[in-house]
Formats: C-alpha cells, structure tokens, sequence
C-alpha cells in the first residue's frame, strides 16, 4: 500500500468516527432553537410590538405558501437534487386557476385544475431528470422559464379577481374564535404529514439512502427513477397548493405571483441543516429554520429595514449556516503550513475589504451630501 | 460504423459530435432567421442586427464567465448582483465627480466586480461552501447592498455625463463600442481557455477533479481564479449597463443569473463539468437575443417570449442528454470488442 492510499483508507475510516461526536454536542436543531430564542429576545427588547400574538399570527400568513414549498423541497435535496421550478410551477397554476375562474369556471373546479397542473408539471420534472440522467438543476432551470412564460401566456397583462369569500377564506381567514390564519393550520398539518413520511416509513429512509450513496440503492433493488418522480410529482403539487393559498391571500393572480420564492424556499431549507450534496437532515430542521427565517424579517420590519436590505442578512445567515460549522475542518487543514503566504494572502484579503467598504461608503456619502446641498 | 478501426472511428464520432453541437446551433439560428425574415421584413436589415448584437453583448460576456464556471463544476448565481452593484457604485461616483474620466470609471467597476467575485472565491474555496449556497448566499447580499448603499433611489440619465453615456454607444470599426468590447471579451476567453495553462486546467478540473489535483494543479487557486474571473467581467459589464441604459436601479438585471445559465447551457457547456467552448457559448446568447427581437418584430405576443426561451433549455439540454448517451454506448460497446 502506497502512502496516499494508506492516509485515503485512515481518512475514510476516521470520518464516520468524527461525525457522531461532533453531532453530539453541536445538533443543527438546538442551534436553530437558540438563534430563534436570541433573536426573540434581542427583537422583543428592540420593538414592543414584536411579543403581540395578533402581530405574530398575521405576519406568519407571509411565510405559509413558501413553507408549503419548503416541505417537498425537504426531500428532493435529501436526495442530492434541487427544484428551482417551484415558484414558476406556483405561478403558472395559479394564472391557470385564474383564467379558468375569468372565462367563468366554478373556483373550486378551477383550483381543482389547478392542481392536476401542478402534479403534471411536476411529473414532467421527475420524469425528465430520471430519463435523461441529466442534474435535476438544468431541468429545473429549464422548466423555470417554461412555465414562468406559461403563467404569462394564459394571463398576459391581465389579472384574475373577484375570487368567492368561500375560496379567499384559505389565504386569508383565521379559524373562528382564534387568530390562528387557516394557512398556518394547513402548513402544520402538511408539515407532520411530510415528518411522518420522510422520519418514520421505508420510503423516507430510501430519500437518505439515494442522498447518501445512489449506486448502493440501485444494487439493493429500488427504483430510483420511480422515487425521484415521485417527490417532484409531490413538489410539484405543493407549489399549486401554495399558489392557491397565494392567490387566495392576495385575492388575485398576476402571472408574475411568487416570483423569485425558489431562492428563498431553498435557502429556509438549507438553513434548516439539509446538506444541499443530499443525505443529511431532517423535517424538523426545516420547519424551525422557516420559522427563524420569518421571526428575523417581522422583526426587522418592525425596525422600518426596507425586504430587500434584510435579504443582506438572509444571505449571510445561508452562507454562515455553512461555513460556521466547517470552521474546525478549515483550521485542522490549514494548520499545518500556516506560512508567510497564508498569512499574506490574509493581510491582503483584509486591506482589500477594508478598501472596499470605505469607498462604498465614501462614495454613498458624496452622493447624499450633493443631494442635501 | 467501421469496426476494424474501433480506436479511428471512436475519434471521428467524438469530434463530429464536438462539431455536431455548434453546426446545430448555427443550424438552428439559419432557420430562425429565414423563418422570422419571411414574416417581419423589418428583421433581416442591417441595422437590426446591429441591434440584436448590442442587445445580447451584455448577456454574452457573462455568459462567458458563467460558462468557465459551470466547466469547473460550480455555478455563479451571483452575476446579476454584482452587475447591479457595480452599476449603482460607478454612477454614484459619476454623480458626484461627473468629471471623473471613462477611462476610470470602466477600472473602477472592474476593481470593484474584482472584489465581490473574490468574495464568492474566498467563501468557495477557503471556507468550503458548495458554490450553489454561496453565490444564493452573495446573490441576496449584493442585491440588498445595492438598496441600502441607494437607499432604494435610482440614478437617472440626468444625472450621468454624457462622455459616459457614449461609452456603451459610441461606434468604433462600424461597431457599438460595447460589441466591440464583447468581441475583445470573447477574443481572450478563447485564447485562455485554448491556449493558456491555467485556461487549460480550468478543463482538467471539471472534468475530474480528484484527478487534476494528483496530477498537481491547483485545484483551488483555478476555483479561486474563476470566481475573480466573473467578478470582473460582471464589473465591466456593470459600467457598460450603467452606461447603455443611461441609469442605475435597484432592480438592474434582476433575474439575469438564470439567462446567463441558459445562454451557456443551450451553447453546449456541460452542468456536469469539463465541456464547454467560448464558440458555442456565444452562439446560445445569439440564439436568446434573436428568438427575442424576432418575438419582438413579429405578430406573436411578446409573452410567449419566456416559455419559448425556457422550451429551448429544456430542447437543447434534452438533445444533448440523448447525444451524450449514445457517445456512452458506443463506447462502450467499443470497448467490449
């Protein structure tokens, strides 16, 4: 045995040792629950009307149609994948129910419609990307834009409105005597539903197994290609779920509803601990990075801080959750040559974002100043 | 097939579908062109393709970029981002100092897009996160930036100076200056990626990386490399934009990153790694920008637009995916004689 294969075989076999003892200590979910308690605490001392039930209840209906997303998208990057298609699979169902309710179907026919749409269009992911073998990222991008530009041929300009109380109700009602939203009722129910499945029965232990080592589970028997199109057929009817919640909370359907939801979904899920390589983590995560993701911006729109500033803070907390824990890896690598370079490459790297953050707001207060005078 | 030359016919497929893939785009795009022309008189004039080449220039350079990455294995999500904050950054400068000479503004917005693409670098590589979260990651980051450093204003063409203003549209060799600059863009991307060793291993690396390391190239200065590589061209194309459309938004290419993936996807370059060419990169923006300005010109309603594009990824990945398997088969089946 050379050299290198003998340090290849002790990294192989020392790594599974390390994983366990580490997940010990530092268990995604606990650390998610203290972000989300810090973050309660540090918003609650901030704001008075941040610890307000009511307050709490009606900014959670913000969060549902993209929770909604979140749970399939669970286990398709559980097995290595990733559907960016689903905000435009949400749009182009939506404007489907939409021009089927505008040319005077019944809503609930329409929704109906709606979601036989979905399921097909997802289907047609799930199907493509186990045929072709192809990353399900590509097929997702492509369906992106093909059925982004769907929802914009059946609506155009135009707009669906006028939607029954009856069909309104799902997006915008709270259950009677409560000020709990029915989409808050409907996510968590769909939420122990997806936990069940994926924690508890044979096929969500496949999801892991396809994740973690694909070719094993070829070998044992199961058929991948028939999972696979089964969680982007489920993904796909999830995203026409949340586009009727959606239309049903704004009471209308543009085709550009929901648009740019799949960064978001995918980053709630990310967050949540799921290993975007596949095979790690879990429903619970998921669910709590959701509710972390939606507690951060109701807090920090209390505070007046425009959506699009507090997605700075979003991208750090995505990019963070990641580097955070690679960290000790990082320091082990580097340890052993912590030369001169390394160090330089630091020195430089810190006087370029030095540079960098001074002109940015050098040249903001040149501009604003020139306004002022 | 000939089979008594298993080895001589295994070259002559692979470079027939080597070549396969650019004659039929060029294929595809002849077609087009006859058909659109047949239907809007308008199209097949000089100056409209003048027009078409000015609109796409843009979308070809970072295609470009977004291309050398996708061959490493990575993605940059990031481009239209740093593009918007780029823009924003040199039209406040320009704003303030409308004195400021073009030929600095352009140095400075490709100094700037050279630091936010090292930013996705340092995170890829030193701190190890999967290219995917970390450019998502800089994607929401850059873009709130561009809102907070505005502070959700925009620049508008009244407030930059008109020598900037020419910078995009100015003509040289018959030429906008800005397809001038792509071509200039393109020019260099060829020679590197064909001709220069680093360009080479941007090759090695996506094809196998586990085997470009042992054979000694570093891995992770090339993986650093590219992501400063797209910063500065998304700098550039930053001033250009600003420049073209006279303004600076918040909302700059929103949405962009996704048709930079797509021009270099339909061109042939592989999400898999280690296949692409600067050729048929530029040849998917052409495509985009003429299925565009031919929905444009003709009867059909601009809001086909979209699914059409999108129809066209799902074709040219489809195609490609077929092509690839049957590459394999043959192989194969070479390999078992």
């Amino acid at each position: 045995m050379t050299t290198s294969e003998k340090s290849a075989s002790a990294f192989i076999s020392l790594s599974p040792l390390r994983r366990p003892f580490l997940s010990k200590f530092l268990h995604w979910e606990w650390f998610l629950v203290a972000v989300i308690a810090l973050v309660v605490i540090v918003n609650s001392q901030l704001s008075p009307y941040f610890l307000d039930v009511q307050n709490l209840f009606r900014a959670s209906s913000d969060f549902m149609e993209m929770g909604l997303m979140m749970l399939p998208m669970v286990l398709i990057i559980l097995t290595g994948n990733v559907d960016l298609a689903v905000a435009s699979t949400l749009g182009m169902t939506a404007s489907f129910m939409g021009l089927l309710f505008n040319n005077g179907l019944n809503i609930w026919l329409a929704a109906g419609a709606a979601l036989l749409l979905g399921g097909a269009a997802g289907f047609l992911n799930g199907y493509l990307i186990s045929r072709l073998k192809v990353p399900a990222l590509v097929i997702t991008l492509g369906t992106y834009a093909f059925y982004r530009g769907m929802a914009y041929v059946m609506l155009g300009d135009q707009a669906a409105r006028g939607y029954p109380a009856s069909f309104t109700y799902i997006g915008q009602g709270t259950i009677p005597g409560t000020p709990i939203p029915f989409s808050m009722v409907l996510f968590l129910v769909m939420a122990v539903i997806f936990g069940v499945v994926l924690h508890k029965t044979a096929f969500g232990r496949y999801l892991y197994a396809i994740g973690n080592n694909q070719e094993a589970v070829i070998y044992s028997g199961i058929s991948v290609p028939r999972v696979k199109v089964i969680i982007f057929l489920v993904s796909g009817l999830m995203s026409a779920l949340a586009g009727l919640v959606l239309a049903a909370r704004f009471g209308s359907t543009r085709p550009d509803i929901g648009g740019g939801l799949e960064l978001a979904v995918i980053t709630a899920t990310v967050l949540g601990g799921v290993d975007i390589n596949g095979g790690k983590g879990s429903m619970i995560g998921a669910v709590l990075a959701l509710l972390l993701v939606g507690l951060m911006r109701f807090g920090m729109g209390l505070l007046n801080i425009q959506g699009q500033v507090q997605s700075i803070a979003i991208g750090l907390l995505l990019i963070l959750s990641i580097l955070l824990p690679n960290l000790p890896q990082i320091f082990r690598d580097q340890r052993s040559r912590w030369s001169r370079q390394t160090l330089m490459i630091l020195a430089v790297a810190a006087i370029v974002v030095v540079a960098f953050v001074w002109f940015f707001s050098w040249s903001r207060v040149a501009v604003f100043a020139l306004q002022g005078a | 097939m000939t089979t008594d030359h298993p080895a001589a016919s295994k070259r002559s497929l692979f470079s027939f579908f080597a070549q396969y893939r650019e004659l039929a785009l060029i294929g595809f795009i002849l077609l087009l062109i006859v058909v659109i022309s047949l239907q809007s008189p308008g199209f097949l004039t000089f100056t409209n393709f003048q027009d078409i080449l000015l609109n796409i220039s843009i979308l070809a350079m970072i295609a470009l970029a977004q291309g050398m990455i996708i061959i490493t294995r990575g993605i940059d999500l990031s481009v239209a981002s740093t593009l918007a904050l780029v823009a924003m950054m040199v039209s406040f400068v320009l704003k303030a100092y409308p004195e400021t000479p073009v030929i600095l503004i352009v140095l400075l917005g490709i100094g700037l897009g050279s630091v936010l693409g090292s930013v996705n670098g340092f995170i890829i590589t030193v701190g190890k996160v999967p290219p995917i979260i970390a450019t998502l990651g800089t994607l929401s980051i850059y873009r709130g930036l561009v809102f907070f450093y505005s502070n959700g204003d925009w620049v508008n063409p009244i407030d930059l100076p008109s020598g900037f203003k020419q910078l995009a549209k100015g003509m040289s060799l018959g030429l906008p200056n800005l397809v001038v600059v792509t071509i200039i863009v393109a020019i260099i991307a060829y020679v590197f990626l064909n001709y220069i060793q680093s360009g080479r291993d941007i090759y090695a690396l996506g094809s196998n990386p586990e085997a470009a390391k042992i054979s000694g190239i570093r891995t992770q200065q090339i993986t650093f490399m590219v992501y400063v590589i797209s910063g500065v061209i998304c700098g550039l194309a930053g001033v250009m934009w600003a420049s073209r459309y006279e303004a600076a938004q918040t909302n700059t290419a929103l949405g962009f990153e996704l048709q930079t993936v797509a021009a270099a996807v339909i061109g042939g370059v592989s999400m898999l790694g280690g296949i692409g060419t600067v050729p048929g990169v530029l040849l998917g923006a052409l495509l985009l920008g003429i299925i565009q300005n031919g929905l444009t010109l003709s009867s059909i309603s601009q809001f086909w637009q979209l699914a059409v594009q999108g129809f066209l990824i799902l074709l040219a990945v489809i195609s490609d995916a077929t092509i690839q398997r049957r590459i394999k088969t043959t192989m194969t089946r070479g390999f078992a004689k």
